[in-house]
């Protein structure tokens, strides 16, 4: 009986093979050289005054003050803000977007009927509305709030619809024929479908929703995020501040984009598309 | 005749509903933030056509033109020249994903610094906020060129330009055209921020300005003006994209077809 020798030997090298792309050592040094020597161009084009070091000031004394404003509560604070703005213009985006994504998608009545107004209102620049936002409300949050819940609902919106569409025809038609109800057809059929595409509008939500966050802390300067604050130290010279701000808002968006990619990885552990590439 | 009226039908009926609802709800209304669909139609066409057009929407244009088709070269060619060198896209991946994750608009004080309040900052900022999109799916489109593809061209002795042209170029058009779809409202979204901050001229400007003057109704037109801009620009990428990728469409409807 040769079988059991063979399976055992295919098991083993398949997970040889996973761990050694879980590692990947060259990837990783190479990658860490990309970094410093990014890091060392920064830094010398600043200290031999190719830019002014003024107002472009060496990667380490931007570090530096990084690290001290790390300490400051004024600072977490305004973290506090963005992310804060930033989950909640998610959360309401989704909210909105999946339900209606849904509905909409499954109706091929309500899909045509609704597709010239989303062709006309998605591209929108969500931007454009900020002056609006300020006339016409005055607290901070529901400012941001309209205008990235505005630009994250077309991201997710968008990518459910074609999640609707991508589902099996054959799939539906045995739902119905067995009964199903419409409940039980979006739960078993459609979902499971849709799930990958979901995850997607949601990564592009995710990125989308962070900047207009920042952008409109620092347009408008009401809500007192990030965004505001690098205007801030901009407006008084503190230039390294600047700097260390928007190097930090960047590290925020790649922590919030390694969030997303977990989660979906988590949440689309079954799926093909992740299976393949584990 | 049903064939051609019932699309017609579907694609103005709600639009039109929706219209006639607010211009029943408006026809009372003294909320001076709510505009009237007929004033609001006067209004634009009053403020946009004329000095403005020349003085804030061509140039506001020109530069969302220039800013994103340099982002587009700029992103294939690196894109392409970074995806056919694993060691290379190994060694760039991080700051990649740092300057991705980056939200360009927090560039526009730090580019303002270092160029000053010019137009060659407003293009940067447009290019440094668009390049990523293509660059990152010019990267993936090309890493994912068919192995068998490549092999083929190897052992034909393609190679060099060559390959790139006929091979690589070809198989990554998909990959790169939806990048380019993702980096459009990337740049438009940015040629209006970097003219709300620090600027003189400029749809983004402009609307600025209506807004601190509590001008209401000029400065509904002037979002109307950017909506506009965002469909046209839209359209125009489908009729591209539709030529650019027509042989690819074709083997999408053939595939599914089958």
């Amino acid at each position: 009986m040769a079988a059991p020798d063979t399976v055992t030997r295919v098991v083993a090298v398949a997970e040889r093979r996973s761990r050694r792309r879980r590692l990947r050592p060259r990837r990783l040094l190479l990658g860490l050289a990309g970094i410093v020597t990014f890091l060392a161009i920064w830094e010398i084009v600043s200290r031999t005054s190719l830019l002014n070091p003024t107002y472009f000031p060496p990667a380490t004394s931007v570090a530096s003050t990084l690290v001290t404003n790390a300490t400051l509560t004024g600072f977490w604070s305004a973290v506090g803000v963005t992310v804060g703005t930033w989950g909640l213009g998610m959360l309401v985006a989704f909210a909105l977007a999946a339900p209606l994504g849904i509905v909409i998608g499954l109706s091929s009545f309500l899909t045509r009927l609704t597709r010239s107004t989303v062709e006309f209102l998605r591209p929108i620049p969500s931007v454009g509305l900020i002056p609006l936002a300020v006339l016409a409300l005055s607290v901070p949050l529901q400012q941001s709030l309209l205008i990235v819940v505005y630009g994250a609902f077309w991201q997710i919106f968008v990518q459910v619809l074609y999640g609707v569409a991508d589902v099996d025809t054959v799939a539906m038609s045995t739902a119905r024929s067995y009964g199903f109800s419409w409940w039980q057809r979006v739960r078993d059929v459609v979902f499971p479908t849709m799930l990958p595409y979901l995850m997607t509008g949601v990564r592009l939500a995710a990125a989308v929703a962070l900047i207009l966050t920042v952008t409109i802390e620092l347009v408008v300067g009401t809500s007192q995020g990030l965004g505001y604050e690098i205007g801030q130290s901009r407006n008084a010279a503190l230039y390294e501040s600047t700097y260390a701000l928007v190097l930090f808002t960047g590290l925020l968006g790649v922590a919030i984009n390694l969030a997303v990619r977990f989660t979906e990885k988590r949440v689309l552990s079954w799926h093909q598309s992740v299976r393949e590439d584990a | 005749m049903r064939k051609i009226l019932s699309p017609i039908g579907f694609a103005l009926g709600l639009p039109i509903v929706l219209i006639v609802i607010w211009y029943v709800a408006t026809l009372g209304a003294t909320n001076p933030f709510v505009p009237k669909p007929v004033e609001l139609v006067q209004e634009f066409g009053a403020v946009w056509f004329g000095d403005r057009f020349v003085g804030d929407v061509v140039p506001s244009l020109w530069r969302f033109a220039a800013g994103t088709t340099i982002a587009i070269v700029l992103g294939i060619v690196l894109g392409i020249a970074v995806g056919l060198n694993r060691g290379l896209r190994a060694f760039t991946e991080p700051v990649f994903e740092f300057f991705r994750a980056l939200p360009p608009p927090v560039l526009i004080p730090i580019l303002a610094l270092v160029l000053g309040r010019t137009d060659g900052m407003r293009i940067s900022v447009i290019v440094l906020g668009a390049v990523w999109p293509v660059l990152l799916n010019t990267i993936e489109g090309v890493r994912a060129t068919d192995s068998v593809q490549t092999e083929t061209s190897r052992s034909y002795g393609i190679r060099g330009w060559n390959r790139v042209r006929f091979q690589v170029i070809p198989s990554a058009m998909p990959q790169i055209i939806a990048g380019v779809r993702q980096s459009l409202p990337v740049g438009i979204i940015l040629m209006v921020i970097s003219e709300m901050l620090y600027a003189t001229a400029g749809l983004g400007y402009s609307i600025t300005q209506f807004q601190r003057q509590f001008a209401v109704p000029e400065m509904w037109s002037g979002i109307l003006m950017l909506g506009l801009i965002g469909y046209a620009v839209s359209m125009l990428f489908k009729l591209v994209e539709s030529r650019v990728l027509r042989w690819y469409h074709g083997l999408k409807d053939l595939e599914n077809a089958s």
